[in-house]
C-alpha cells in the first residue's frame, strides 16, 4: 500500500526526518510510536502532502507522491485524521462531517455523500444523536469520532491517524481504538502515529519505533511490548524494575 | 513453507524490507556499540548515507579479529539485563567470540531453525535426534528449538556414547537426525557393527552441516542411512544454524533474506563479486537485538547462484561452502583447499570421507602427508599389493591435478581425531614460521 523510502523532511535549516524508511501493506494496522519531538508528526504531515521532503520517496499503491498536493492524496483514497482533531467548533456534527466528503462532486457524490454519512452514523451512533450540536462543544472522545467520521466521508482505503488517542481518558482511548479496529475488519489500511504505546500496541499488526527522526526499531505488536527498550522508554514502566 | 509470507517475498518487497532494517540496525550499532561507532567515525562514514543496499558496500569489512578485541561483551547492543542466552564460537585458535541474545532473538532464531527444518520436508510428526553439542557451541540449542517450535519430539542425544546413540535411533524411532556430515558416516558404521539395517529404523531424513562437505559424501550417507540428506549452514556469530539452508531441489542453499544479507567478496581485493562468482561469504544481520553484525567477514568460500529456485522461495541461494580461506593450504607456491582432497578421494573406490592432511618442513621445503583411514572389509583383504594399489593411485591423482608430491599413509578405521559430534580436524600444520 504505502512505501517510504529513506525519506527526509524538515522546516528550513531543521532537517526532522533523518532517512525514514518504511512500509504499510494492505489491510494492515501499523504504528509509529516515539516520545514528544521524535519527528511522527512530520512524518505523517509528509506523507499527507502537508511538508515537502527533501529528498526520498513515498509510494502510494506503487504511484509515486507528488509532494505538497494534499488534494490528490485523498482523490487517492488516503485520509489524515490530524492531531487535535481540527474540527470546526462553530459548525454542527454533521457539517464537519459533509465537509469531509469535499471531494465527492455531483449529484451522485452528493448520494454517496449521504450514503457515507450513515455509514459514520453507524459507526458511532452518538454523532447521530449528536448531529444538529456544534462540534465545539462535544467532549474530546466525540470529538475525536467526528475526527475519524469526518475523514472516512471521503471512503478512503488508507487511514492516517495522528495521536488519536492525545488527551483522552484511558477508557475512551480503549473505545476509539476499538473502532480503528473496526475499520481494519473493513479491509481498511492504517498508519497511525501514537505516543500511548501500549494502547497502539496492542491493537496494531505492526510497529516501528521512532527516535530523533530516524526509526531504530520495528517489529509485531506483541513483539513490541515485550521488549525491554521499548518498555523502558515508552510505556512508563519503572527504570529501576530493570536494573535491580 | 514455513513462513511463506517472507521466503517467497516479491523481490521489490524483500528489498524495501531489507533497507528499512538495515538502516535500523545501523542506527542500533552505532548508537550502542563503541566499536562500530568508532570504526564509522574514523572514516568519517555517515551511516544515514546508506540509501539503499548498493550503499552497504562502501561500510568497512568486520572480522572475527575485531570482535575478539570487544571480549567479551563489548560488542552488544543491548543491556547485559537484556540477554536471555550466551554462546561463544570454539576459540580453538585465540579467545572466543561471545554471541549474546535477546529474548526477541531466541525467537527469530528458532522461527529460523524451524524453517530450515520444515525445507527439508521435517514436521510436528517427526522425531528428530540431534547428536550436536548442547554446549557454547550453537547446533544442538539451536535446532532443538526450531523443532519444537514445529512441535517435533526432540531426542537430545549429544554426550551419550555413539551405541547408545544407533540403539535409540533404533528403539525410539528416529525419523530425522541433525548432527555433522562427518558424524553421520560414524554412526552409519556403527549401526553396521551392531547389525542394525537401514531397514531397521524409521530414519527418513538428516539435516547435516558445521563442516563443509561434498556431493559424493552426501551420497555416501544416503546410500548408507537410506535418508535424503540436507545441508544448512549457520555460524555463531551471525546466529548459529538457521542463515541458509536447502529445500527439496537441494540445488543451492537459500539464504534467509529477510534477516540477513549476503554478499561475497574477493578476499584479497576486499571488492564485492558479482552474482556467480566464487569468493567469500560477507553477512550482515539486519534483524538481530543482541549482537548485530555488519558486513562479518565469514572466512567461507563460496558463490550466490543465479537464477530462480522451482521450489518458489525468492530468497537467494549460495552454493554450498567449499572450504575456508584459512584453510587454503599454501604449499610451495601452490594453493590447495582440503575439499579438492576430498572430492578427490571419493572418487577413488574404498576409501571412507575421513582423512587428515598434515603440513611439515623438510630442509626447508614444504613436505604434505594425507592420512586416510580405510573401511573395515578392505583391511580385511589384508593385501598389501592392493594396499600400495590404493596410494599409487592416489599419489599419482594429486601430482597429475595438483602437481604435488605427497605421502600417503593408510590407517585404521576411526583412528583420525573424532570424538562426540565433533569435527574432525582437516589440516595439521607443523611448519613453524
Amino acid at each position: 500500500m504505502l512505501r517510504i523510502r529513506s525519506l527526509e523532511a524538515g522546516y528550513g535549516k531543521l532537517k526532522v526526518l533523518k532517512g525514514i524508511s518504511l512500509h504499510v501493506k494492505a489491510g494492515e494496522i501499523v504504528t509509529i510510536i516515539g516520545a514528544n519531538g521524535a519527528g511522527k508528526s512530520t512524518l505523517l504531515n509528509t506523507i499527507a502532502g502537508l511538508v515537502k521532503p527533501a529528498s526520498g520517496e513515498i509510494l502510494l499503491q506503487g504511484n509515486p507522491l507528488e509532494p505538497g498536493r494534499p488534494d490528490l492524496m485523498v482523490r487517492g483514497g488516503c485520509a489524515l485524521v490530524p492531531e487535535g482533531r481540527q474540527l470546526y467548533p462553530s459548525l454542527t456534527v454533521r457539517e464537519n462531517l459533509i465537509l469531509g466528503g469535499y471531494s465527492l462532486s455531483g449529484r451522485r457524490g452528493r448520494r454517496r455523500s449521504l450514503d457515507n454519512l450513515e455509514e459514520v452514523y453507524r459507526l458511532f451512533p452518538v454523532l447521530k444523536e449528536r448531529r444538529n450540536q456544534l462540534a465545539g462543544t462535544l467532549s474530546g472522545g466525540e470529538q475525536q469520532m467526528v475526527a475519524i467520521g469526518r475523514a472516512l466521508m471521503s471512503e478512503p482505503d488508507f487511514l492516517l491517524m495522528d495521536e488519536p488517542s492525545m488527551g483522552l481518558a484511558p477508557l475512551i482511548v480503549r473505545d476509539i481504538f476499538s473502532v480503528v479496529k473496526a475499520l481494519k475488519d473493513q479491509g481498511k489500511t492504517v498508519l497511525i502515529v501514537e505516543q500511548n504505546a501500549r494502547a497502539v500496541l496492542e491493537i496494531a499488526h505492526r510497529g516501528y519505533v521512532m527516535e530523533t527522526g530516524s526509526l531504530i526499531m520495528e517489529g509485531t505488536g506483541s513483539d513490541l511490548l515485550d521488549n525491554n527498550e521499548v518498555k523502558r522508554a515508552y510505556l512508563g514502566r519503572d527504570y529501576k524494575e530493570f536494573t535491580d | 513453507m514455513y513462513s511463506r509470507e517472507y521466503e517467497a517475498m516479491e523481490r521489490e518487497d524483500r528489498e524495501q524490507l531489507q533497507v528499512e532494517r538495515l538502516q535500523m540496525t545501523l542506527r542500533q550499532v552505532y548508537k550502542n556499540v563503541s566499536f562500530f561507532r568508532s570504526l564509522y567515525d574514523e572514516r568519517r562514514i555517515d551511516i544515514e548515507g546508506v540509501k539503499s543496499l548498493e550503499d552497504l558496500s562502501r561500510l568497512p569489512l568486520t572480522t572475527r579479529e575485531d570482535l575478539r578485541k570487544s571480549y567479551p561483551y563489548e560488542a552488544f547492543a543491548v543491556p547485559l539485563r537484556d540477554i536471555v542466552r550466551i554462546h561463544s564460537t570454539s576459540g580453538t585458535s585465540g579467545i572466543p567470540v561471545v554471541v549474546g541474545y535477546t529474548k526477541t532473538d531466541l525467537n527469530t532464531w528458532s522461527s529460523l531453525t524451524a524453517r530450515v527444518l520444515s525445507a527439508a520436508g521435517v514436521d510436528g510428526n517427526d522425531l528428530v535426534q540431534i547428536a550436536f553439542n548442547y554446549s557454547q557451541s550453537t547446533g544442538g540449542l539451536g535446532f532443538h528449538y526450531g523443532a519444537e517450535k514445529l512441535g517435533a519430539s526432540v531426542i537430545p542425544v549429544a554426550g551419550e556414547e555413539v551405541i547408545k546413540q544407533a540403539r535409540i535411533m533404533k528403539d525410539y524411532r528416529t525419523s530425522a537426525l541433525i548432527s555433522t556430515p562427518g558424524y553421520a558416516l560414524h554412526l552409519a558404521s556403527v549401526l553396521e557393527e551392531q547389525k542394525i539395517t537401514p531397514e531397521d529404523l524409521n530414519l527418513r531424513v538428516g539435516l547435516f552441516g558445521s563442516e563443509p562437505w561434498s556431493e559424493n559424501m552426501r551420497h555416501q550417507i544416503e546410500e548408507k542411512l537410506k535418508i535424503k540428506a540436507y545441508d544448512n549452514y549457520g555460524l555463531s556469530e551471525i546466529i548459529g544454524p538457521g542463515v541458509a539452508f536447502e529445500c527439496s531441489e537441494r540445488r543451492g542453499l537459500h539464504v534467509s533474506e529477510d534477516h540477513f544479507i549476503v554478499e561475497v567478496i574477493d578476499p584479497e581485493t576486499l571488492k564485492v563479486l558479482p552474482e556467480g562468482e566464487v569468493g567469500e561469504l560477507v553477512f550482515t544481520t539486519i534483524t538481530k537485538q543482541a549482537f548485530p553484525l555488519i558486513r562479518y567477514r565469514t572466512g567461507d568460500i563460496s558463490r550466490i547462484l543465479p537464477g530462480s529456485c522451482p521450489c518458489g522461495r525468492t530468497l537467494r541461494r549460495i552454493e554450498r561452502v567449499s572450504g575456508r580461506i584459512d584453510d587454503m593450504i599454501i604449499i610451495d607456491g601452490r594453493n590447495l583447499f582440503p575439499s579438492q582432497i576430498e572430492a578427490l578421494l571419493f572418487e577413488i573406490e574404498g576409501v571412507e570421507p575421513h582423512f587428515q592432511i598434515i603440513l611439515d618442513r623438510q630442509e626447508g621445503l614444504g613436505r604434505i602427508e594425507i592420512q586416510v583411514e580405510m573401511t573395515p572389509d578392505f583391511f580385511s583383504f589384508d593385501e598389501v599389493r592392493r594396499v600400495e594399489d590404493f596410494k599409487e593411485k592416489i599419489q599419482n591423482q594429486l601430482i597429475s591435478r595438483f602437481g604435488l608430491h605427497a605421502k600417503i599413509t593408510l590407517t585404521e578405521p576411526r583412528t583420525l581425531g573424532r570424538t562426540g559430534g565433533d569435527k574432525v580436524r582437516r589440516v595439521v600444520d607443523l611448519r613453524e614460521d
